[in-house]
């Protein structure tokens, strides 16, 4: 579906912006809110682009730089971090050779810092796209990533 | 021996979540049948009479607020909002109620509608829990297919439409102002009260908003009366509770029990002792905006008020335990880093507050001996400060993690 096509799914309201974006968003097999796709939207509504920008930069979930097939929410909420997901996280960024807002040279993931996921009785916890993964060591992640480079 | 008695979550687990039919079968439904057979008011005061709380964290009764939105205005537009927008650090209970038996929360927002006289709701979903949104979207359909939301509920002569709205990751659009600013497709940055959302909500119109587990408890009350749901728990916070247990625990996980619970009676006999078998160090209670307890509140009685008194909160239900050798700084870290993180900027106190504790906890973790207790003193200066000139809840809370610390655990920060 192109932009167009779901900016017409919606009725023209202020109200639909949170819902367009995430639409517009889930479509992009990159993940993110592209500046063209926000022009579209802020005509599409009547707002000014810069009220457009505005919601997009307020909402960790939205992204303006292209994304990874899998994106990575790793919690590090208290929770989650008193059970070792601070360590674990050095750890994993290593392993992806990436920093936390990073996208792996191939495209595949991107890594980024979450806060609490409502997963705590399995910490140290992550979310891949709509998936979760609790109880995680460096041996759990390694066989995950395997599994995703894999499929 | 603490034992489980499950109102909001009675049929979590036993049910499919996606089956209406099922739902049906265990008596689903048929609380909406009986109110709507009543007098709208009669679902206000079954609800005061039941002496229910607020479960998303502040207690406030809900009797009395849902009897604000009715009497705010008679046939104008109201909304009914459920506040599913759940990220208090160790709390997951409304993740359960709506993974596990998504129709109790519509039943219960269709009797809170019917009771205040609206027309309209709204379930605001946090985006990142996709099992929810799935499974909620999936029972509203099925409740519009049975004729239990739409026009002439069940052949009555009132209309109820719901739809769901997503979060898009912020914290702080669980504040219940703020969340209407989101659902009104804006920043999340909260409004100044009052006016209350009962006056002037969304839309400018009244607005009730209700947590996800609050309204499960609805077609319970409904069902028994209000007098047999008071019959339960203590004086002053009457019901059932859902307690979600995380950390240094054998068994974390969540359990639904009776109010006036005592704490230490809770972490040993739902989750288990704690994993190196010693008597647990701290228990932070109500998640990041919540206050650190030591051992000696084992004997507490889990109630908004008791707790209150001895300079504790219930809060959410989220109890985080942490175990004989876990340290207390990184804790206090991490919880400074979470509100740094979520503060929204809007007002002053609040942007430049929770920057300068998470600083501050930095260079609390460098120093050593009595100079952390200067250190501690002053954030604690600082937290009060905020709390008094903060527009919303967010910059109002770094005072309860930092000054429960500082009352309980001072010698234990200056030797960690």
């Amino acid at each position: 579906m192109n932009t167009q096509e779901i900016l017409n799914q919606f009725k023209p309201l202020k109200e639909n912006l949170l819902p367009i974006l995430h639409a517009i968003q889930d479509n992009n097999p990159q993940n993110y809110l592209s500046d063209e796709a926000l022009k579209s939207t802020a005509k599409y509504l009547n707002l000014p682009l810069s009220s457009v920008y505005g919601v997009v930069g307020y909402y960790t979930m939205f992204s303006r730089k292209p994304r990874g097939k899998y994106i990575i929410r790793f919690c590090t909420s208290p929770v989650c971090g008193m059970m070792g997901s601070i360590n674990l996280l050095d750890w994993f960024k290593q392993w992806l050779k990436i920093e936390v807002g990073e996208t792996t040279s191939d495209g595949l993931f991107t890594l980024e810092e979450s806060e609490c996921l409502g997963r705590c009785g399995k910490a140290p916890s992550m979310m891949i796209n709509q998936d979760f993964y609790g109880n995680l060591t460096p041996e759990i992640l390694e066989e995950i990533m395997h599994q995703l480079q894999k499929s | 021996m603490v034992e489980e008695k499950r109102i909001a979550l009675k049929n979590s687990g036993l049910i499919n979540p996606e089956n209406i039919d099922d739902y049906i079968k265990v008596g689903g439904y048929s609380s909406l049948k009986k109110a709507l057979s009543g007098s709208s008011s009669i679902v206000i005061d079954e609800l005061s009479a039941a002496g229910l709380r607020g479960r998303g964290g502040a207690g406030f009764p809900t009797g009395t607020k849902n009897q604000a939105a009715a009497i705010s205005c008679i046939d104008c537009d109201k909304f009914v909002v459920c506040n599913a927008d759940e990220g208090e650090p160790g709390t997951f209970k409304d993740r359960i109620i709506m993974e596990t038996d998504p129709h109790i929360l519509i039943e219960g927002m269709i009797i809170a509608a019917y009771g205040i006289g609206a027309n309209w709701g709204f379930i605001y979903i946090r985006g990142e829990y996709y099992t929810s949104i799935n499974r909620v979207r999936k029972a509203i359909e099925q409740a519009y297919e049975r004729g239990f939301l739409g026009k002439n509920i069940q052949g009555n002569a009132f209309n109820f439409e719901l739809e769901i709205k997503l979060g898009a990751g912020s914290y702080l659009c669980g504040e219940e102002l703020t969340l209407l600013e989101s659902i009104e497709g804006k920043r999340g940055y909260p409004r100044i009260k009052p006016p209350f959302p009962a006056e002037k909500g969304l839309w400018g119109k009244p607005t009730l908003v209700n947590n996800v587990e609050t309204l499960a408890n609805f077609p319970a009350i409904i069902e028994h009366g209000g007098k047999w749901y008071r019959n339960m728990g203590t004086e002053k916070s009457p019901g059932t509770k859902i307690f979600t247990i995380s950390g240094d625990v054998n068994k974390p996980g969540f359990c639904e029990v009776v109010l006036g619970v005592k704490l230490g009676d809770l972490i040993n006999d739902i989750s288990g002792e704690t994993i190196d078998a010693k008597p647990w160090k701290s228990a932070l209670l109500g998640g990041a905006a919540g206050t650190f307890v030591p051992y000696s509140f084992a004997d507490a009685e889990m109630g908004y008020d008791n707790l209150r008194e001895r300079g504790a909160t219930l809060g959410s239900g989220a109890i985080i335990v942490m175990g004989s050798e876990k340290p207390l700084i990184p804790m206090l870290q991490n919880i400074l880093k979470f509100f740094k993180h979520e503060s929204c900027g809007k007002c002053v106190p609040c942007r430049l507050g929770t920057n300068y504790l998470y600083e501050q906890s930095l260079e609390l973790k460098k120093e050593k001996g009595l100079n952390r207790n200067e250190i501690l003193d002053n954030m604690v200066n600082h937290a009060r400060i905020m709390a008094k000139s903060s527009l919303c809840p967010l910059g109002q809370s770094p005072i309860l993690p930092l000054e429960s610390l500082q009352r309980h655990f001072t010698e234990e920060i200056i030797n960690e």
